[in-house]
């Protein structure tokens, strides 16, 4: 790992005025930015330890929930509030990553963790994403895990957190903070897509700092789930995800909302599959219709072809166990 | 830029005897000039409440490690594994991927569990570690740590510090109620020997031993 500066500041003040200057970047958990600079995939100059702000705290409201960004994975995944009232987040964090790591992990962090495409990771490979201009080594290679929505000739690859997916299907929205003050972010506009530009992952500024999420309050609690595809049963990232959320009301479903994580260089919202089914009975064979609009328009690559088929499946089963059909 | 010495547990070191830091020194000169220290040792007057590590700084820090307080100084890449095996000659503790994916370097900061490779030491500044070698009370061992040998819960023993480090903690946090549950939660610690069958039975035991762990 190459040498750095190393900062604590205690004030939100502080903090932004050292995140704007070059080469600086903000560490929260560490568990995505040290493995990053331990491959030499990230070297800062300089590391903005941002563990001394108060922003660790859950706090419920009328309108629903607020999850401070250095709220730990672990934390948000056994608290209360969260278990009755956003299940289905609960069920993403548990399943990311391992125990230790949701014991370092935040939600800021996590929000923000990159790519886990080979290419990203190995320096001596070319990357648009790490190295912008130098190409794409996944397009014509190894590229398993890799998008087969919303991706471009420059990037293909997929946004890895699990949170994020369930974060996204609840409509929530990120709060941040920079110079000039603060604004209010929907979280399924906030991370991109590749486009001419994968090196940005998402809509945050330089010398922006996320503190918080928000998640209003919602009636999906008894109907949620997070269905997790992985090559092992637990512990690795995802092929495909699904979160699933549906209102149901005398067995109709009166609203629904679904995303899919694995698949696209962010969260993907499946807004037109919820369409689908506002207003039918929740059934498997709605649940099979909003998954084949749901795939419209996905493009799959030498190695990941089977997302093509993985994804719908996976849709139907989360609905399903959704709805308490399984 | 002066090398920060003070309250160092290793004051007896200096610029010139030690080959490494001077290999370092020149091989990062360049981006020690770009960084203009006289910039960062000036903010670190302006926030007296904030710590801050030049470059080649290092920086003082407190950690209580199995009950006892080190004052130490560390370079901020400096991860809380290799301080603990390389500056505190605590070697219980194994590397083993040195990237969070195989547990083997697990600990407990502040009573939770975390991955040591992936935790700068700076970071745990003010905070309590409590290793393997912390886990016995002098020579009576802690009960995972009987379970473990009771039921063959290692074979080459090398994830087997990290194994009952994770144990303990799965245990602690509630985690221990079936083994489905168990061998979801301990899912971070990799056995290349393949002792989970036995590391479930010793959790299940101790867990329904119900001790105090
Ligand atoms: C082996 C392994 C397996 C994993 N498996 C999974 C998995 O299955 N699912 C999953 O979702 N994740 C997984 N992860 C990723 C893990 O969840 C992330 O590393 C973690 O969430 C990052 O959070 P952190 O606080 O440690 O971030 P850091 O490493 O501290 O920071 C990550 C990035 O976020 C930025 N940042 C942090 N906080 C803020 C803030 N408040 N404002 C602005 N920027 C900020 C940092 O500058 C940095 O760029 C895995 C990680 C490892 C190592
Ligand atoms: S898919 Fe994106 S991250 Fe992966 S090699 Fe191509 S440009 Fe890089
Ligand atoms: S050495 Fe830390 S997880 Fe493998
Ligand atoms: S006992 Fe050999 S690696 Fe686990």
């Amino acid at each position: 790992m190459k040498q750095f500066q190393y900062v604590r500041p205690s004030t939100q003040q502080n903090v932004i005025a050292a995140i704007a200057q070059p080469g600086t970047k903000i560490i929260a958990g560490g568990s995505n930015l040290v493995d990053l600079m331990k491959h030499g995939v990230m070297s800062p100059d300089k590391l903005v330890d941002i563990n001394k702000l108060p922003l660790k705290h859950i706090t419920q409201g009328k309108n629903g929930v607020h999850i401070g960004a250095l709220a730990l994975n672990s934390q948000v995944a056994e608290d209360q509030i969260i278990k009755d009232h956003f299940p289905l987040l609960s069920m993403a964090l548990n399943a990311g990553a391992s125990a230790q790591l949701r014991n370092m992990a935040t939600v800021g962090g996590n929000m923000m963790q990159r790519t886990r495409c080979p290419y990203f990771y190995d320096v001596a490979m070319p990357c648009n994403k790490r190295n912008p201009g130098s190409g794409c080594g996944a397009l014509e290679g190894f590229n398993r895990m890799h998008a087969i929505f919303g991706q471009s000739d420059k990037c293909i690859a997929v946004h890895p957190s699990d949170m994020a997916v369930a974060m996204a299907a609840l409509d929530a929205t990120v709060t941040v903070v920079g110079r000039k003050g603060e604004r209010r972010i929907a979280f399924t506009d906030f991370h991109r897509l590749p486009g001419d530009h994968p090196e940005l992952d998402n809509n945050l500024a330089k010398d922006e700092l996320i503190l918080g999420v928000d998640i209003p309050a919602n009636n999906f609690a008894k109907h949620s789930y997070y269905l997790k595809v992985r090559d092992r049963a637990s512990y690795a990232f995802a092929l495909v995800s699904v979160a699933a959320a549906l209102d149901i009301d005398n067995g109709i479903i009166r609203s629904a909302r679904l995303a899919m994580g694995g698949v696209a260089h962010k969260p993907w919202r499946l807004t037109n599959a919820e369409k689908a089914l506002a207003g039918k009975p929740a059934t498997t064979a709605n649940f099979e219709q909003a998954a084949q609009i749901a795939m419209q328009g996905a493009r799959a690559y030498k190695e990941n072809e089977f997302k093509l088929k993985l994804a719908p499946a996976s849709i139907i089963e989360a609905l399903n166990h959704a709805a308490g059909l399984v | 830029m002066e090398e920060n010495q003070s309250g160092s547990s290793q004051g007896a070191e200096s610029m010139e005897d030690n080959p490494r830091r001077n290999f370092l020194k020149q091989s990062t000169l360049l981006t020690a000039i770009a960084l203009t220290p006289a910039a960062a040792v000036k903010a670190a007057e302006n926030h007296l409440d904030e710590k801050v590590a030049a470059v080649f700084e290092k920086m003082p820090v407190t950690i209580e490690i199995n009950g006892k307080v080190h004052h130490l100084s560390v370079e901020p890449r400096t991860t809380l594994l290799d301080l603990l095996r390389e500056q505190l000659d605590l070697t219980g503790t194994k590397k083993g991927c040195d990237y969070g994916q195989c547990g083997a370097c697990t600990v407990h900061v502040d009573g939770h569990r975390v991955n040591a490779c992936l935790t700068l030491a700076v970071m745990t500044d003010g905070k309590k570690v409590t290793t393997i070698e912390g886990l016995a009370k002098g020579e009576e061992l802690h009960p995972m740590q009987e379970a473990f040998i009771k039921h063959d819960g290692f074979q080459c023993g090398y994830c087997t510090p990290g194994q009952i480090m994770s144990a303990v903690a799965c245990v602690r946090e509630g985690h221990a109620g079936s083994e489905a549950e168990i061998r979801e939660y301990m899912s971070g610690n990799i056995c290349r020997c393949g002792a989970y069958p036995n590391i479930v039975n010793a959790i299940m035991e101790v867990k329904a031993g119900g001790q105090q762990v």
